[in-house]
């Protein structure tokens, strides 16, 4: 039987990667899972607790020694040296960021997961540990935020005078940023959020924030769902957005990552000086080099001019119940992904992209970056000249004229109508007149047609176009017999016409009720 | 000269701008609802001043002469027997039925506008040089414009009536077609005006009627709306070429009125559809490669009536998306009753209707107003598009193209960029269909497959009544 090891985490770090729940939905899929002594202890997961869901608990070296480890952060070398070769171990393992790391664990020989490369596809949902745990980080960003912040976020109108509501920029609208500006906006703040991408604006109002759009001739579309690099006159105008904005508000939060890349710099040393005293920042970037200059990776700076800026790299972690079950989720998704059969035998399919893409080192071989997965809402450029191709079948090509030739074409049309009156003899202008007149009046009469009405207006101008009984009538004097019955079959199908179009529009509208009047 | 003050011509031309006037403010009444009933009666007024006066000045003029008492009788027979018909088909016609007694009636137009033609070459008046040539011009033209109106509108008839299969005819070079006999049409005008014979006459009311059957023909089925419209505006056309024949201000102005008005609101059923005006007028717009191969296949879920009762029971608010399988169905009446109930519960109950929705602009609402839904929680699509992400529930009762997520997120797709309610950003979706086949477009719908998705099968009467009974 395939036995599952949790392991305790080192240093500082407060999750753990399983917690009693998941340790149950483990066994489930047919695993034997053992956990080492106190491994859910700082999450508040006592080993009774998994005990009592049927794990054994068990000594450090003894929990390495499974087939399949589940850690949260990257094993150390020391830990390595402790798999298993042809073991599996699970976490998070930043293959980008750490070639040395799949190195190792390739000459171990194991296989290894990371979780934090799950794509980004909505059947991966289930297991996007970095959505989790940037859900959480966000969160808890606003939390120390608040702690350090010297004031309400909330206004207030007090017997003791009136307090003013805080200011926050939210620097990204990931799910980090969104969950900041749920969490700030509910704490009662305005909270106000910056994203390249401009898809995200209905996202930040939906969840209480405003957007603020970089007003460039530039539209970022992403095709994997993350944020890209963006462009030279964009950051441009960007900047001067952050700088306006740190001379206003009270709080920022950046959260701005690119994958692959350092983060980019967006709060520059001008700006932070030009904060209030007792503003915060917290740079939710700061492992990856920080947004904010000044910031440091893990510890809380205070400027000169009183502005605290906190570059923790541990805010997941600072919530370890909460991280540790939606980690440990995730992760048993993932698990469940894995074992197909449901009998607790790990089986990696290549050919699916989820666990292609997770796999970084199969077997001793590194198999990472995966090929690429390319999922969005938003289209792919070169897709949309097909889209206009498929858009415009028809007899002709849908083209839209220029402004140059839509005015040609209107010149043109004035002249030709104006020669044919020119040239054309009476009573063809006075008749041209009283067209060109009536098509002008035809068009602006219905302009502002109510959607509803449309049936009710087609069937009474189709009544009155039965006018072309006038035609008839005028020609059923005529003495010759074969002018008289064809006016006279005309007479009687417009009159058809006439009278069945006016009573079904009658018909209609009489059933036509405003919800006051439904109820007769 | 009291004579020369009064006579009929002058009474008969002040009659004419009265009815022009009366037209004019029934289009105008037409647009609101509050002024709707006003506009019909406006523009029956007008129609009855026209025809007073039409009667009276072709009477007086011609009185005496044998044929006058003869087409007095027949004039007389015949309005009465064809007001029957109008007025009994009027009655009997199921709100379903609309789109096809409409189309139907549009064909009378253009039938009409042939006849006045012909009656125009067989009882020519004596004019000379230009004005013949015009003259002729003119019979040529409104023949023309009447016949494509007239068989046009037939097959729009026989294939919203199901008479006749909707999918698009596709003849091999079919705009060269098009474009030929219009080209034809030209040096046959031509010709004519050079030459009156009778069977150049013949020729292009042939090359007319030919030309109306192709051009409708290859409109699939559920592009019909838009077909209706243009048709419309055809007949308007037709009515507006006898007048330049006749010589009648009353036919030019009304006929132009109609043509204009019904070109505009194809127009807006064109943007609408995302289609472009000019394919439309041309027909064959309507042409889709099918796609085959990659469909999209998933899982979809299905739902029983008593959990989707129990679903709407708990919901804060509901949208309803009507399609054209509620028209098939009848199921407007259990439909509203389900409203009814809802928001006698305090659901917010909302209608959202594609403009396009049903086989005629505005089709759904005609029906909904027939079951007495008011028209005041019915909104358009651009009014409800942005709320349906805060939606509990959405019902898509027998809608498929209007609704489908393809037209918004697959650029390959045949219906892309085509503006659509989005249905999926709801909480809930459920869908009421007869089974998993494709829509009317004949594009898969990658909506039954959502998550948020489920379907309850079967005839939506039926559903939307045995969910009634749940409730």
């Amino acid at each position: 039987m395939t036995r599952i090891g949790v392991v305790t985490e080192l240093g500082s770090e407060t999750r753990v990667a399983a917690t009693p729940a998941t340790v149950k939905q483990l066994i489930a899929l047919g695993y034997e899972v053992a956990v080492e002594a106190g491994a859910g202890a700082r999450s508040s997961f006592p080993d009774a607790a998994y005990a009592a869901e049927g794990a054994s608990i068990v000594s450090t070296s003894e929990a390495f020694a499974s087939d399949v480890v589940l850690k949260v952060n990257p094993p150390s070398d020391a830990e390595i040296a402790m798999l298993r070769p042809g073991a599996t171990i699970a976490g998070l393992l930043s293959p980008a960021l750490r070639p040395e790391l799949l190195e190792a664990l390739s000459a171990q020989g194991v296989t290894a997961v990371a979780l934090d490369a799950v794509p980004r596809i909505s059947r991966a949902q289930s297991m996007d540990v970095l959505s989790s745990m940037a859900n959480i980080a966000g969160y808890r960003a606003v939390i120390e935020a608040a702690h350090e912040f010297g004031r309400f976020f909330t206004g207030q109108v007090t017997a003791a005078g009136k307090v003013p509501p805080a200011k926050v920029l939210v620097a990204g609208a990931g799910v980090a940023g969104l969950a900041a500006i749920g969490a700030a906006s509910s704490l009662g703040a305005i909270v106000r959020a910056t994203d390249p991408r401009p898809e995200v604006a209905d996202q930040v109002k939906s969840i209480g924030g405003e957007y603020l759009a970089v007003d460039v001739d530039e539209v970022m579309q992403s095709s994997d769902g993350y944020a890209k690099a963006t462009s030279e006159a964009y950051d441009r105008r960007a900047a001067e957005i952050y700088s306006e904005q740190a001379r206003d508000v009270d709080l920022i939060i950046t959260t701005a990552l690119i994958p692959g890349r350092p983060a980019p710099k967006l709060i520059t040393a001008a700006d932070v000086a030009s904060m209030k005293p007792g503003s915060v920042i917290v740079d939710m970037a700061a492992g990856q080099g920080g947004n904010v200059a000044g910031s440091v990776a893990g510890e809380r700076v205070v400027t000169e001019n009183g502005v605290t800026i906190l570059g923790y790299t541990d805010l997941a972690s600072r919530l370890p119940a909460q991280a540790s079950q939606l980690y440990g989720t995730n992760l048993a998704n993932l698990i469940k992904l894995l074992t197909p059969a449901k009998d607790g035998r790990l089986a990696i399919d290549f050919d699916d992209i989820v666990q292609r893409s997770v796999t970084v080192v199969r077997d001793g071989e590194i198999t990472w970056p995966p090929p690429p997965v390319k999922v969005s809402a938003a289209p792919q450029a070169a897709a949309v000249p097909d889209a206009a191709a498929a858009a415009s079948v028809g007899p002709k090509p849908k083209r839209t004229l220029s402004k140059g030739g839509r005015l040609a074409l209107i010149v043109v049309g004035i002249a030709a109508l104006f020669l044919v009156n020119a040239v054309a003899p009476p009573p063809l202008p006075q008749h041209f007149t009283v067209l060109v007149l009536s098509i002008v009046v035809g068009f602006y009469v219905i302009g502002k047609v109510h959607h509803a009405l449309h049936t009710p207006l087609m069937s009474v101008t189709n009544a009155i176009s039965g006018i072309i009984i006038v035609g008839a009538i005028v020609q059923i004097t005529s003495p010759e017999p074969i002018v008289q019955v064809l006016s006279a079959i005309a007479i009687l199908i417009a009159s058809i016409n006439i009278f069945g179009g006016f009573a079904v529009t009658r018909r209609m509208l009489g059933m036509f009720a405003r919800g006051d009047q439904a109820g007769r | 000269m009291p004579e020369n003050l009064l006579t009929p011509e002058s009474i008969a031309g002040a009659a004419y701008i009265v009815a022009a006037l009366l037209f004019i403010l029934s289009l105008a009444g037409l647009s609101r609802h509050e002024t709707a009933r006003a506009g019909v009666g406006w523009g029956i007024a007008g129609m009855a001043i026209a025809l007073v006066a039409t009667v009276w000045l072709t009477f007086s003029e011609a009185w005496g002469e044998p044929s006058t008492t003869l087409g007095l009788g027949l004039l007389i027979a015949t309005v009465l027997i064809g007001g029957a018909i109008g007025l009994w088909r009027a009655r009997v016609v199921q709100m379903t039925g609309m789109p096809e007694l409409i189309a139907l009636l549009h064909s009378f137009v253009g039938l009409a506008a042939v006849l006045v033609g012909w009656n125009g070459h067989l009882a020519a008046p004596h004019l000379e040089g230009a004005l013949l040539d015009i003259h002729h011009a003119e019979v040529f033209i409104g023949v023309f414009i009447g016949g494509v109106t007239f068989t046009g509108s037939i097959v729009a008839f026989l294939k919203l009536s199901a008479r006749m299969k909707s999918a698009p005819l596709v003849l091999p070079g079919k705009n060269v077609l098009n474009l030929g006999a219009l080209v034809v049409f030209v040096g046959l005008t031509v010709w004519y005006v050079n030459d009156s014979q009778l069977w150049l006459l013949v020729v292009v009311t042939l090359l007319a009627l030919a030309l109306g059957w192709h051009l409708v023909a290859s409109i699939g089925g559920g592009d019909m709306p838009v077909v209706v419209s243009m048709l419309n505006s055809y007949s308007g056309w037709a009515a507006a070429a006898a007048g330049f024949l006749l010589n009648n201000d009353l036919l030019i102005v009304t006929g132009a009125l109609v043509g204009s008005s019904g070109a505009y609101l194809s127009y807006i059923m064109c943007k609408a559809m995302n289609r472009s005006f000019i394919s439309v007028i041309a027909g064959g717009f309507g042409i889709e490669a099918p796609r085959k191969g990659d469909e999209e296949v998933g899982e979809y879920r299905e739902i029983q009536a008593e959990d989707a009762a129990e679903l709407l029971r708990n919901a804060s608010s509901v949208v309803i998306t009507p399609g054209y399988g509620m028209a098939v169905a009848q199921a407007q009446y259990p439909v509203a009753d389900l409203t009814h109930k809802l928001r006698e519960r305090g659901v917010h109950v909302r209608f959202g209707i594609h403009p396009v929705a049903g086989r005629l602009p505005g089709h759904m609402n005609v029906l909904l107003a027939e079951a007495k839904v008011p028209y005041d929680i019915v909104e358009e699509m651009d009014e409800i598009n942005d709320d349906l992400g805060q939606t509990s529930v959405v019902l898509v009762i027998g809608a498929n193209d209007t609704v489908n997520p393809a037209a918004a997120e697959d650029p390959s797709s045949p219906i892309a960029g085509m503006p659509v309610l989005r249905v999926w950003e709801a909480e809930n979706v459920i869908v009421f269909k007869r089974s998993m086949s494709t829509g009317y477009a004949g594009v898969p719908n990658p909506l039954f497959y959502r998550d948020n998705a489920q379907m309850l099968f079967g005839d939506a009467k039926d559903r939307v009544e045995d969910i009634l009974k749940a409730l």
